[in-house]
C-alpha cells in the first residue's frame, strides 16, 4: 500500500439534502487490491459518500481523484467509465428481465446475446458465481439477485467495487460465499468498499476500517490491530456496552396458541404452511428467517388483517378463558390486547400516516374508543407527549408531519404507540430495522420492559446476534414452514442459518404443538 | 359472403387510426410515461395536416395539385403538430415532474379545443355552406390504391384497397415490436419504463429516452389523426368527428398487453366492433337497437379490462413505473 498510488482519493467531500448535512468535509482513500469497510451508524453518511463516488449524487464541495487524476463524476455512466461499480442495498434490477438482460443493460456496441452469455459464463467461472443467465429476476432469491448485481458490475469492467450492506439479507452461509468471491476479486487486484454496521463482518473480511459519525470522518483503523469494542466506541462517539439483557421469564403461562395456520396470497402462492406454535406470557419468542418466508403474513393473521385458509389462533387470558381470534374483527382483537407493530422496509408503509402529525397518528389507534360525535384529541396528545418524552424522539414538535422525521424517530413512534396501549401480546417485526445502535438498544429495553410486565412478545428480527441475545426461544421459518423452534441460549448462529434454508429432519417427526 | 367481404375492408379502415394510436401509446408507455393526452395528440395531428393541406390547396386554386407536395405538406404539418404536443407533455412531466394523469387529461382537453378552434376558423375562411372543410384533391392522393387492386377481385379488395398510410401503420407496428423485443435500444427503453433508477445506474440517459419515446409515440399517434381525415373521412374535416377513437386506442394498449404486433390484430377486431352496428339488421321499427349496438366496443373494452386486470404473469403487467416520474436524488 504505497501512498502515491491510490485507486480512489476523496478530499473534503460535503453534501447536504435540504437542511440536513449528510457529509461534512470527509476524506476517504482506497488502494488497489484491498478491502475497506466503511463503518458507521445509520444516518452517518456512508451510503451518501459512496453514492457520490458512484455518480448517483454530486458533491456540494470537495475533490475526487481516481488513480491520481482529478475527476468530476457527474453520472453513473461516468462512474462506470472510470471502473467504479456499486451494488446498492435496494437492488437496481429490472424484475421482468432475465439475468443476462440486466447484466448487459447499459452496455454499448453490438447487441449479441450469445457473446454476452459467453462472457457471463467466463466471469462466473473465474470468481465462483452461480448464475443462470436466462432466469427472470422475479423468480430469484435475494442472494441470487445480489449475485447478478455483482456479475453485472464485473461485466462492465469494474476495478472499484462498492457493496452497500450486502449481507443484510443473506444467511450466514450465503455471506461466507460472498466473502469468498470478494477475496477472489481482491486477489485479482480489484479494490472493494463494503458498507456495513456488522462488526463481525468487518473483522472477517476487511483490511482497513474507515469510520464515519454524523456525516464526518472520524478515523481509520487497521482491522488486524483493532477489536469490535474500539470500533463501536469510535462509531458511536462514547463507550457503549454491547450486551442485551435477558431477564428470566416470570411465571410463564400459555397466552396464544397457534395451530396449523395456512395462508395463500392473492397470487395463489402459499405463504404460510401448517405453522403451529404457542407464546407464553413473560417470554420473548424470536422469529428468524430470510425475509419473505411468511413472517409478515403470520403476524398479520394473528392481528386479524390477513385472511387464513385454515387454522386457529386461540388467545388465553389471565383467567384462563379461551377466545378464537380467527374470524374476529381486527379492532376486537386489538381490544383484547394484541398489538402489532410491523416496520416495513419503507417504514411508513404500515401503521403510520406520513402526512399526519404525531398525536394524530396516536389517534389512529384510539379514535374508536370514545363513542361521541366528536373525536377526542386530548388523550392522543398526552400519549404522544409521553412517547416523545420517554423514547427521546427528536422532533420540532407534536404538530410535525411524521414523514419529515428521520427513520429512527418514525420507528420509535410506531413501536412506542403499540407499547403505550398496554398490550397483553406484542407482535413486533423489524422493530430496529435501520436504526443506529443507541436507538436499537432503547427499543430492546422497551421490549424487555414489556416482557417483565408479563407480556407475550413475538420478535421478528433480521440480525441473528440480536435475536439470540434477546429471545428466550427462537422459531426459525423457512419458506413458510416452521423449520424448528430452538432454545435461544443453546443454539449457534450457524445452526440457525442452516435452519433458515432447509427444514430440520427431527422437526417433521415432532407433534405439531409439541415441546 | 358479399356482406362479410364488404365488412372486412371497412373494419380495417376503421382500425388504422386505432392502430396508429395504440402503437404510439405503447412506445410512450414503455418509457414510463402514461400519456392520457393521446386523444388530444391525434386531434392535433389531424388538424395540423388539415391546416397545411388547406393552404396548399387554396394556393393552387383551380389547377392540379402536385402529388408529392400534397402528401408531404400535410404529413410534415401533422408530424410537427403532434411532435410539439409530445414535447409539451414531456417538458411538463419529465422536466417539471408534473402529475402525469392531470397533464395528460389537460393535453386531451387542449388538443380537442385546439382542433375545433382552428377547424372552425378554416370553415369560416372557406366560406362553405356546410360546417366542414373538404380537401378532396389531397384526399384523392392519400387514397390512391395500388394499381393492381381492382384486377384481383375480392382478394384485391381485402388486401390492397387502402391508402399508403394504412400500410405504414402496419409496418410501424411491426418495427416497434421488433425494436422493443430484439434490440439494445428496446432493452434500454423497457428498462427506463420498468425501473428508471436501474436504467440510470446502468448509464442510460433516462430523460433522453423519455423525451424521445414520448415524442416519437405522439408522432405515430398523430399520423392516426391524419389518416382519419385524409383517407377514412375522404378529406372532410368537421369538428368533433374524430370522436372517442383516442380513448379506444389507449384501451387497446391495455388489451394487447403492451405488445405492438398484437396491436395489429386487436385494432382490426376493435375496428370491426366499432362499425358492427351498421351490419346488424334491425329493421325500421327498432332503430333504437342501433344505439345499443354502438355500445359494443365499449362493453368489450370493459370486459377486457376486467379480464386483463386478473392476469397473473409478471410479463403481462404494465411497465412497473408507468405513471411515476423519476427524480435521481429523491430520498
Amino acid at each position: 500500500m504505497n501512498n502515491t498510488n491510490a485507486a480512489v482519493r476523496m478530499r473534503g467531500i460535503s453534501k447536504s439534502f435540504d437542511i440536513k448535512q449528510a457529509n461534512i468535509d470527509v476524506d476517504f482513500d482506497l488502494y488497489p487490491g484491498e478491502i475497506v469497510s466503511l463503518l458507521g451508524e445509520n444516518g452517518s453518511g456512508k451510503t451518501t459518500l459512496m453514492n457520490m463516488l458512484a455518480g448517483i449524487y454530486y458533491p456540494d464541495a470537495g475533490r475526487i481523484f481516481i488513480n491520481d487524476r482529478q475527476v468530476q463524476i457527474s453520472s453513473p455512466a461516468m462512474a462506470a467509465k472510470l471502473g467504479i461499480g456499486m451494488v446498492h442495498q435496494h437492488f437496481k434490477l429490472v424484475d421482468v428481465f432475465t439475468a443476462w438482460e440486466n447484466i448487459v443493460l447499459g452496455e454499448e456496441g453490438r447487441y449479441d446475446v450469445s457473446l454476452a452469455k459467453k462472457k457471463i459464463g467466463e466471469i462466473c467461472a473465474r470468481y465462483g458465481f452461480d448464475v443462470d443467465p436466462d432466469k427472470k429476476i422475479y423468480n430469484m432469491t435475494v442472494s441470487e439477485k445480489q449475485t447478478v448485481e455483482i456479475v453485472k458490475v464485473i461485466y462492465h469492467g469494474v476495478e472499484i467495487l462498492i457493496l452497500d450492506e450486502p449481507t443484510a439479507v443473506l444467511t450466514p452461509q450465503e455471506t461466507e460465499r460472498l466473502f469468498e468471491v470478494m477475496r477472489n476479486m481482491k486477489k485479482d487486484g480489484k479494490s472493494i468498499v463494503i458498507i456495513t454496521h456488522k462488526l463481525a463482518e468487518v473483522m472477517a473480511i476487511s483490511d482497513r476500517v474507515v469510520v464515519l459519525r454524523q456525516g464526518r470522518y472520524v478515523g481509520t483503523l487497521e482491522t488486524a490491530k483493532t477489536d469490535p469494542q474500539e470500533m463501536t466506541d469510535m462509531m458511536v462517539g462514547h463507550a457503549v456496552t454491547l450486551d442485551i439483557e435477558r431477564p428470566e421469564p416470570v411465571d410463564p403461562k400459555k397466552r396464544l396458541v397457534i395451530k396449523n395456520i395456512n395462508i395463500t396470497d392473492i397470487e395463489g402462492v402459499q405463504k404460510v404452511k401448517n405453522v403451529s406454535f404457542y407464546m407464553n406470557s413473560g417470554e420473548i419468542l424470536g422469529i428468524a428467517g430470510i425475509s419473505g418466508s411468511g413472517q409478515k403474513e403470520l403476524l398479520e393473521a394473528i392481528a386479524g388483517i390477513q385472511k387464513v385458509d385454515t387454522g386457529s389462533v386461540i388467545y388465553i387470558d389471565e383467567t384462563g378463558k379461551e377466545t378464537e381470534l380467527i374470524g374476529m374483527h381486527p379492532r376486537d382483537i386489538r381490544e383484547l390486547g394484541v398489538a402489532l407493530s410491523f416496520v416495513p422496509e419503507d417504514r411508513l408503509g404500515m401503521g403510520l400516516v406520513g402526512n399526519m402529525n404525531i398525536s394524530e397518528n396516536m389517534m389512529l389507534r384510539t379514535f374508536g374508543e370514545s363513542h361521541k360525535w366528536f373525536t377526542d384529541r386530548d388523550k392522543p396528545r398526552k400519549v404522544a407527549e409521553k412517547v416523545v418524552d420517554v423514547l427521546d424522539v427528536s422532533t420540532p414538535g407534536l404538530e410535525t408531519p411524521v414523514r419529515r422525521l428521520s427513520g429512527g424517530n418514525i420507528q420509535k413512534i410506531l413501536v412506542g404507540r403499540e407499547i403505550s396501549s398496554n398490550p397483553k401480546v406484542l407482535l413486533t417485526a423489524y422493530a430496529v430495522r435501520g436504526l443506529d445502535i443507541n436507538s436499537s438498544y432503547k427499543i430492546y429495553d422497551l421490549i424487555n420492559e414489556q416482557k417483565k410486565k408479563g407480556v407475550a412478545v413475538l420478535f421478528v428480527g433480521e440480525d441473528l446476534d440480536v435475536l439470540m441475545q434477546i429471545s428466550d426461544k427462537i422459531m426459525v421459518l423457512c419458506d413458510g414452514q416452521v423449520s424448528d423452534i430452538v432454545d435461544a441460549q443453546k443454539v449457534t448462529k450457524n445452526e440457525i442459518g442452516l435452519l433458515m434454508t432447509s427444514l430440520s429432519d427431527q422437526r417433521k417427526e415432532e407433534p405439531a404443538d409439541g415441546q | 359472403m358479399l356482406g362479410f367481404l364488404a365488412f372486412i375492408p371497412r373494419a380495417i379502415a376503421q382500425a388504422i387510426p386505432l392502430l396508429f394510436g395504440c402503437t404510439g401509446e405503447i412506445v410512450t408507455e414503455k418509457s414510463g410515461n402514461l400519456n392520457l393526452g393521446l386523444p388530444g395528440v391525434m386531434y392535433v395531428g389531424a388538424i395540423s395536416g388539415v391546416i397545411g393541406s388547406f393552404f396548399y390547396e387554396n394556393s393552387v386554386g383551380e389547377g392540379d395539385v402536385n402529388a408529392a407536395l400534397a402528401v408531404l405538406i400535410p404529413l410534415g404539418c401533422c408530424i410537427l403538430g403532434s411532435a410539439i404536443m409530445g414535447l409539451i407533455y414531456s417538458f411538463l412531466v419529465v422536466t417539471l415532474r408534473a402529475n402525469q394523469n392531470v397533464t395528460g387529461l389537460a393535453m386531451t382537453t387542449f388538443g380537442v379545443g385546439f382542433g375545433n378552434f382552428f377547424g372552425g376558423s378554416l370553415i369560416k375562411l372557406s366560406k362553405a355552406d356546410l360546417p366542414s372543410i373538404s380537401l378532396s384533391k389531397t384526399s384523392a392522393i392519400f387514397r390512391t390504391q395500388l394499381p393492381f387492386a381492382d384486377d384481383l377481385g375480392w382478394l384485391g379488395q381485402l388486401l390492397f384497397s387502402y391508402g399508403f398510410l394504412a400500410y405504414t401503420a402496419i409496418v410501424i407496428a411491426l418495427i416497434v415490436a421488433y425494436v422493443l423485443k430484439k434490440t439494445r435500444t428496446g432493452l434500454c427503453l423497457r428498462s427506463v419504463g420498468e425501473n428508471p433508477a436501474t436504467a440510470d445506474a446502468a448509464g442510460i440517459n433516462v430523460t433522453a429516452y423519455k423525451y424521445s419515446a414520448t415524442i416519437i409515440g405522439c408522432v405515430i399517434a398523430g399520423l392516426g389523426g391524419l389518416y382519419y381525415v385524409m383517407d377514412y373521412a375522404c378529406g372532410i374535416w368537421s369538428n368533433d368527428a374524430f370522436g372517442d377513437r383516442g380513448w379506444l386506442a389507449i384501451a387497446l394498449v391495455i388489451f394487447t398487453l403492451w405488445k405492438a404486433d398484437l396491436g395489429i390484430l386487436a385494432a382490426i377486431l376493435f375496428g370491426g366492433l366499432y362499425i358492427l352496428y351498421l351490419y346488424i339488421p334491425t329493421g325500421m321499427e327498432h332503430m333504437e337497437l342501433k344505439e345499443l349496438y354502438k355500445m359494443i366496443p365499449y362493453v368489450v373494452t370493459m370486459i377486457v379490462l376486467i379480464f386483463t386486470s386478473m392476469r397473473n404473469r409478471r410479463e403481462d403487467q404494465p411497465p412497473q413505473s408507468l405513471g411515476v416520474n423519476y427524480f435521481r436524488e429523491e430520498r
